[in-house]
C-alpha cells in the first residue's frame, strides 16, 4: 500500500481508506457523521472539471467535497486485491 | 394515558412513511417554537395503550451541527419520549446505526425500527435481527412500512415496551481511557444538579466534547425549574400567611 495523501489528489475510480481527518469542530463533525471515518473506505467518483469539488461514494452515498476540506483529509489508495481479500 | 413515541432516523429512511402509516389520516403538522423546522404529530391506538407520535427532522447525527439535530436532541432529552423509535434504512445499515448509537447513549426506551427491509432483500442484503439486537441490546424489529410488512410486531413490541414488560441494555460505547475518566469525574456532578433526570453519561461527553448549544439549553432548564420552584414556594407562602 503507498503513502497516505490527501484524498483530492487520486484519481476517478480509486478506492481510498481514510487514514486521518485534520479537520476540526463541526465540519469535522459532519463529515465523521457522514462516513468519512478513519479505517473507511470511499470511492472517488469524479472531479468536476476544474478539479473542485470531487464526488465521492461513502456509505454507499455521493458526496462532494471542497478542496478546502478534502485537502485536509488523508488516505491511502486500496489496490484491486486489498479490495477483493476485505 | 398517552404515551409519547419520537420518530428519529436518518432523512430517506422512510420516516413519515411509517408515521403516516401508524397515524392514518389523523395526522397534523405544527411548528417547534423559535424554529423553522416542521414537526409532524399524530396519534393512534392499540387495544393497550393510546399513543402520541412526533416525527422528528432527519438526521444523520444528534451533535448540534445544524437546527434539526438541536429539535431532535432537545425533543429526545428535555420532552423524555416514552419511547424512541430510531427508524434505519436496512440498505445502508453502516451509517444508519451512528444515530442508533447516539440516541442508545441517551435514552434506555429504544426500538430500532430496520425499514426498506424489501428493498434491503432485493438487493441480497439481509438482516440479522437477532443479533443485531443482542449486540445493541434494545429490540430490533424489521420492517418495510411501504408494503406493511413487519408492522404487527412493531405495533407489539411497542405495547409491550409501553406496558414495561422488554428490559433494554443499550449498548455503551467505551471510550478510551483519557475520556473514561473525565466522564468518571464528570457524572456525580451532574447527577447531583439533574439526578436521574437526565442520562448523565452522555451529558458528560457532551460536555467534554464543548457542546456549548447544550449547556446554554441545560443552563435554561434549571433557570426555568428554579423559577417555577419559587413561584409555587412564594404561593404556598401565601397561602400559610392567610391561614
Amino acid at each position: 500500500m503507498e503513502k497516505a495523501k490527501p484524498i483530492n489528489q487520486f484519481q476517478a475510480g480509486d478506492h481510498i481508506e481514510i487514514t486521518s481527518i485534520q479537520l476540526t469542530g463541526v465540519m469535522r463533525r459532519r463529515l465523521l457523521d457522514l462516513g468519512f471515518v478513519p479505517g473507511a473506505v470511499v470511492e472517488l467518483n469524479q472531479k468536476s472539471p476544474l478539479g473542485d469539488p470531487i464526488a465521492y461514494k461513502v456509505c454507499g452515498t455521493q458526496v462532494a467535497l471542497r478542496q478546502e476540506e478534502s485537502v485536509l483529509i488523508t488516505g491511502k489508495k486500496r489496490s484491486a486485491e486489498e479490495r477483493r481479500s476485505s | 394515558m398517552t404515551k409519547n413515541i419520537a420518530l428519529a432516523g436518518n432523512p430517506n429512511t422512510g420516516k413519515s412513511t411509517l408515521f403516516n402509516f401508524l397515524t392514518g389520516l389523523k395526522q397534523h403538522t405544527g411548528n417547534w417554537p423559535g424554529k423553522t423546522v416542521v414537526r409532524a404529530e399524530g396519534q393512534f391506538e392499540t387495544d393497550r395503550h393510546s399513543y402520541k407520535v412526533i416525527d422528528l427532522p432527519g438526521t444523520y447525527s444528534l451533535y448540534s451541527n445544524s437546527a434539526d439535530e438541536e429539535v431532535a436532541r432537545d425533543y429526545i432529552i428535555f420532552e423524555k419520549p416514552d419511547i424512541t423509535l430510531v427508524v434505519v434504512d436496512a440498505t445502508s445499515l453502516e451509517r444508519n446505526l451512528n444515530l442508533a448509537l447516539q440516541v442508545l447513549e441517551m435514552t434506555s426506551n429504544v426500538i430500532i425500527c430496520v425499514n426498506l427491509i424489501d428493498e434491503a432483500r432485493r438487493k441480497g442484503i439481509t438482516v440479522d435481527q437477532k443479533k443485531l439486537s443482542e449486540q445493541l441490546g434494545v429490540p430490533v424489529v424489521l420492517i418495510s412500512a411501504r408494503e406493511k410488512v413487519g408492522v404487527i410486531e412493531l405495533l407489539k413490541t411497542i405495547d409491550q415496551m409501553a406496558d414495561g414488560t422488554i428490559e433494554t441494555c443499550p449498548y455503551q460505547i467505551a471510550y478510551d481511557n483519557t475520556v473514561e475518566t473525565e466522564i468518571e469525574a464528570l457524572e456525580p456532578k451532574i447527577k447531583q444538579l439533574f439526578g436521574d433526570h437526565f442520562p448523565s453519561r452522555w451529558i458528560a461527553l457532551r460536555l467534554i466534547d464543548g457542546d456549548q448549544h447544550l449547556l446554554d439549553a441545560l443552563k435554561a432548564y434549571i433557570q426555568r425549574s428554579s423559577q417555577i420552584k419559587s413561584d409555587l414556594e412564594l404561593k404556598q407562602g401565601g397561602v400559610s400567611h392567610g391561614a
